[in-house]
């Protein structure tokens, strides 16, 4: 018994030194973010530049491609999920039910993307983009096709741990003998089940587009992330003040996740 | 056949937006200007400038998947410490998960905040007499871009890691210790065999993970490409040379070699490690 006691506060002790050096060295760059956003000219310190990133009104005049950024990486956000989950949602459902042969295809298809670069597929998209340029226009929108790839992997395998957990079939079945459709058995059957795993996939592929680059990037379309590397250039507080609040605001995100998916381990999670 | 229907708009999409894209590599690194068939592309690969951001890439992958893997682990450890769905764990691995995913343009700026010329760290040693300013360290690839990578290959470790660290029983090391075994007896005839299969699992991830990334390297270094993804993003950017025009296929194809041979040996790898703990 005092062998597990040592051992316990042995422990800890090892856990608080760990976690507390690495967790200087991440704090580190945050901590300089904060520093040098803060910098008065004369040398003190204000907080001039938080107000500014703040304020519609200076950044609608003085930082357009802030804002254009901020708007299309907020389209490009509801775009992605929206096609992610039209589309994977129902498909796997549909596998599950009526082609359980085809699964392992459409896994190997969804987790492919892994073992290919984003620089890779850029090289690979560019024909493919120039047709979409002529059907629909120069829109950056239009980068929200590609973000679904690159959310794929994530997508699935969230997707895939809430339908495992289900059963799907029984439920389908039992729905079509009272003679439901197939969209009622899709909309009011299927997805008030798999709810969590439908929030994780989204939150991912948020995380995700938020943060995206390469592509947007290379096709010299707007997001955000190639609105603040553009503002780098021109004004270095302001471009890191605007990183570190897409860095914040992606954290907010993943540490509401945490909640929502502790949920689903829960043995009987309490209905809302 | 009306069931094939059902994943019709699935298999169309990812033919369009990822099958498309990657036979347009494969095929193009063989093609020259004007669609003939070439090896020329794939020999083109052999200029000093390409051979060199291969190795310095492969260098780089190489080194922080090493580095990174042993912090995570000793990280993802220390947090399977604590109790299960408490604010540390919780705290830890959502601050992970954003520096795995997010890094980017982001970290870039981080590192120009605190390394640079006018960064927090560089002019707080300065005042002590340390002077970091002098060389642009913080731009080479073997230097700056390593240290930064570290800061979402050991966040990825800890996602990546932490389940195989908490498939560990606590009755295994019980019964080590009622057969007389010490602490180090444990780690080296128990956990560490269990654990090294997903270990060198995770460290095949943070190589492809390192090798693939673009955004870090392209908000950090202005001048010139020390690195592949580098090279490839070049060929889009700029003039090609004229007959050079599917080199970045080439290379991109080579990449692809790379990132499919490591996650081959993952995949292998994932599968024995399933086997020990039982998921």
């Amino acid at each position: 018994m005092s062998l597990r006691a040592t051992r316990r506060r042995r422990q800890s002790i090892f856990r608080w030194v760990v976690v507390t050096v690495i967790g200087l060295f991440f704090a580190l760059p945050i901590v300089s973010m904060v520093e040098f956003t803060t910098r008065a000219p004369g040398g003190g310190r204000t907080l001039d530049t938080w107000a500014t990133l703040f304020d519609v009104n200076v950044i609608d005049a003085d930082y357009p491609e802030l804002k254009t950024g901020i708007l299309a990486s907020a389209g490009l956000t509801l775009l992605t999920v929206a096609i992610m989950l039209v589309m994977l949602v129902p498909t796997m459902t549909w596998v599950r039910l009526r082609l359980p042969g085809m699964r392992r295809t459409v896994e190997f298809i969804c987790l492919l993307p892994l073992t290919i670069p984003a620089i890779v597929l850029v090289v690979g998209l560019a024909p493919v983009y120039a047709w979409v340029a002529y059907f629909l226009g120069e829109s950056s929108l239009w980068l929200a096709f590609a973000y679904v790839v690159l959310v794929l992997p994530y997508a699935y395998r969230a997707l895939d741990a809430g339908l495992s957990a289900i059963d799907v079939k029984t439920l389908a079945e039992a729905a079509r003998s009272l003679g439901a459709g197939w969209p009622t058995v899709m909309w009011r059957v299927i997805l008030p089940n798999v709810r969590t795993a439908v929030l994780s996939a989204s939150f991912l592929s948020v995380a995700l587009v938020l943060g995206e680059f390469t592509i947007a990037s290379l096709f010299s379309r707007d997001n955000l992330q190639v609105a603040i590397n553009l503002l780098g250039k021109r004004d270095a507080s302001i471009a890191i003040a605007a990183a570190l609040a897409a860095l914040v605001l992606a954290f907010i995100v993943l540490f509401a996740m945490s909640f929502v998916g502790a949920r689903r381990r829960s043995p009987r999670p309490e209905e809302s | 056949m009306g069931a094939l229907l059902g994943v019709l708009p699935f298999f169309a999409y990812t033919a369009i937006f990822l099958v498309t894209p990657t036979l347009i590599v494969v095929v193009g690194a063989f093609l020259d200007g004007k669609s003939r068939p070439t090896l020329g592309n794939l020999s083109a690969l052999a200029q000093p400038q390409i051979v060199s951001a291969f190795v310095h890439s492969v260098v780089l992958s190489a080194v922080t998947a090493v580095m990174g893997a042993v912090f995570g682990a000793l990280l993802a450890y220390a947090v399977s410490t604590a109790r299960e769905g408490g604010l540390v764990r919780r705290l830890v691995t959502s601050v992970c998960g954003v520096l795995a995913q997010f890094g980017g343009v982001t970290l870039a700026f981080a590192f120009i905040a605190t390394f640079s010329s006018q960064g927090f760290l560089t002019l707080w040693l300065q005042k002590s007499g340390i002077d970091l300013a002098s060389t642009t360290w913080l731009y080479d690839w073997d230097k700056g871009l390593m240290l930064v990578y570290m800061y979402f290959q050991i966040p990825l470790m800890l996602i990546v890691f932490l389940p195989a660290v908490e498939g560990l029983r606590p009755q295994w090391r019980e019964a080590a210790e009622s057969l007389g075994g010490s602490t180090w007896h444990y780690w080296r005839h128990v956990a560490g065999p269990i654990l090294a299969p997903s270990f060198i699992g995770a460290m095949l991830l943070l190589f492809t993970n390192a090798f693939s990334a673009y955004a870090t390297a392209a908000a950090l270094i202005s001048q010139g490409s020390p690195i592949i993804p580098l090279q490839i993003g070049g060929t889009l950017s700029s003039e090609v040379i004229l007959g050079q025009e599917n080199i970045g296929k080439a290379m991109a194809l080579g990449m692809v070699a790379i990132v499919a041979v490591v996650m081959t040996s993952y995949v292998v790898l994932d599968r024995r490690t399933s086997k020990w703990l039982g998921r």
